[in-house]
């Protein structure tokens, strides 16, 4: 108990770090999903070889390679450059995005072949039955894995820290700096990520009981 | 499935996607472009960033690299199976308690982020007298989460199962036991086998934490090369080498996957899911695929 008193500054400010990060990456990497899924469900056979070859590679690819690369070699590129911050949100979205993309278009197939069949009946274009009514419907029931993915997305925010961002899972080598005893500060860590899965649990359960339609 | 969202193109639709089609193309050529002049002129191409490649003690490196990094997968994959095993016979065990125990261990150890668990058994267990090789966490880790997420696919896969193959053991007169070794088991098995490759798959990736925890594995052997001011500093040649090392064992254990779904269609053996448990199965293998690394 000691320790979480004595360290409430940076427990707090560590989850609040992974927090933000969590949500940016989220943010970035459903849109991009998002987008990718749309690519690979599209008429056109070179979009759709784009976006089976990054969800490919991105998919067998361990995120901390993808860290690796963000965080150290990207750098020698001279694109653009950025923080330590921005590179772990980057890498989050870029590894994440190729899962929600998964999530999506499996949705994609679970929305009835009518439902298609109808609104190019009624003379909407790709784009327009796509957006109006595939993916409205594809979103709702792809909850549950939409959000397990979330979860992942959540707990792989704590590879960061190996790489300079001060987030939860950077807490354990401050403390281990000040000579503490690291096992109850990381229990504590381990705690704090057990609250938050089960506040996205939580969502996820109330998503599910709002959004999800009746067939 | 995807060219339900779209009519058979007529001639002035084909006309537009060939359009698109060249567009795209530009478009994605320009970032390869884009990208490969970047490395081109900063030099990530020219001879001396590559040359580490050339030595024999490099290369030896490289090999054992991957290979600690296979024997953390090895044992990693065996412990999370048996593991998933033993807990998801706890969780459809008939007494509560036991029940109650797996399904507590299961989620918690599928709540904690699995480097911090790896971080509890290297840095933490020490303040408590028990110290142990970054090896050994790993491994440790990788059992105690993968066997967590393996638990819950099991336990997917034998409740997917139709009732009548239980209740038909039982009016044979086997017992529990039996049932579940010689009817419901293999049967699991076998329509969990994909799922449970890409957890395998998953439980590869995440052996690339251990680098976290000073394992000497893969992208150590990359970050200690890349850093190399002898060779100055080829980062991104590293991580591409890396990166194609992964790529390559990840996408044989897909290519497996694959291969066995295949020949399980082609079996005669196969038990077709009613309508109701498949789509449970799918969302359980959605859910276990995903929340893996």
């Amino acid at each position: 108990m000691n320790i979480l008193i004595d360290y409430w500054p940076l427990f707090r400010d560590g989850f609040l770090t992974t927090i933000e990060l969590f949500l940016l990456a989220g943010v970035a990497s459903l849109v991009f999903g998002v987008f990718l899924a749309m690519l690979r469900v599209s008429p056109v056979p070179v979009f759709r070889a784009a976006g089976t070859l990054y969800v490919t590679v991105v998919r067998n690819t361990p995120l901390t390679l993808v860290f690796l690369f963000f965080v150290f070699a990207y750098p020698y590129l001279d694109i653009i450059e950025m923080s330590f911050f921005t590179a772990a949100v980057v890498a989050l979205s870029v590894y994440t995005s190729a899962f929600i993309c998964e999530v999506v278009r499996s949705g994609i197939n679970t929305v009835p072949l009518g439902q298609a069949e109808a609104a190019r009946a009624l003379g909407l274009t790709f784009g327009q039955s796509l957006a109006e009514i595939i993916l409205p419907q594809a979103l709702r029931s792809v909850v549950p894995p939409l959000v397990s993915t979330l979860i992942a997305l959540l707990k792989n925010t704590t590879i960061a820290a190996g790489f300079s961002v001060p987030e939860a899972g950077r807490i354990r080598s401050v403390l281990s700096d000040d000579g503490e005893n690291q096992l109850v500060g990381l229990l504590w860590v381990s705690l704090g990520f057990i609250v938050l899965v089960m506040v996205l649990t939580l969502v996820q359960r109330t998503l599910e009981k709002r959004w999800s339609v009746a067939r | 499935m995807s060219n339900i969202l779209f009519d058979a193109p007529g001639p002035r639709a084909r006309a537009r996607h060939r359009i698109f089609a060249v567009l795209g193309a530009l478009v994605l050529a320009g970032i390869v472009a884009y990208v490969g002049w970047r490395f081109y002129d900063s030099g990530q191409f020219t001879g001396r960033k590559w040359e580490w490649i050339q030595y024999t003690k490099i290369q030896e490196d490289l090999i054992s690299a991957v290979l600690s990094t296979l024997q953390a997968f090895a044992l990693g994959a065996v412990l999370a199976l048996l593991f998933g095993a033993i807990f998801a016979a706890g969780r459809l065990s008939e007494h509560k308690s036991i029940r109650r125990v797996s399904t507590f261990v299961v989620e918690l150890f599928r709540a904690i982020p699995l480097l911090i668990m790896m971080f509890l058994f290297y840095y933490g267990l020490p303040a408590v007298g028990v110290s142990m090789s970054p090896y050994m966490a790993v491994v440790l880790g990788l059992m105690l989460y993968n066997g967590s997420v393996l638990a819950e696919v099991f336990r997917a896969g034998i409740l997917a199962l139709p009732r009548g193959q239980s209740e038909a053991a039982y009016a044979l007169g086997m017992r529990k036991t039996q049932v579940m070794v010689l009817i419901l088991l293999p049967q699991a098995l076998r329509s969990m086998m994909p799922t449970i490759i890409s957890q395998l798959v998953v439980l590869l990736k995440d052996t690339a934490l251990g680098f976290l925890i000073t394992y000497e594995e893969l992208l150590r052997f990359a970050q200690r090369i890349g850093g190399d001011g002898l060779f100055s500093r080829p980062f991104v040649p590293t991580a591409l080498v890396v990166a194609g090392i992964y790529i390559g064992l990840c996408l044989l254990l897909t290519w497996l996957a694959n291969y066995l779904q295949k020949r399980e269609r082609r079996s005669k053996k196969h038990i077709e899911l009613e309508g109701g448990p498949t789509k449970d199965l799918e969302a359980a293998v959605l859910a276990g695929r995903t929340s893996g690394n």
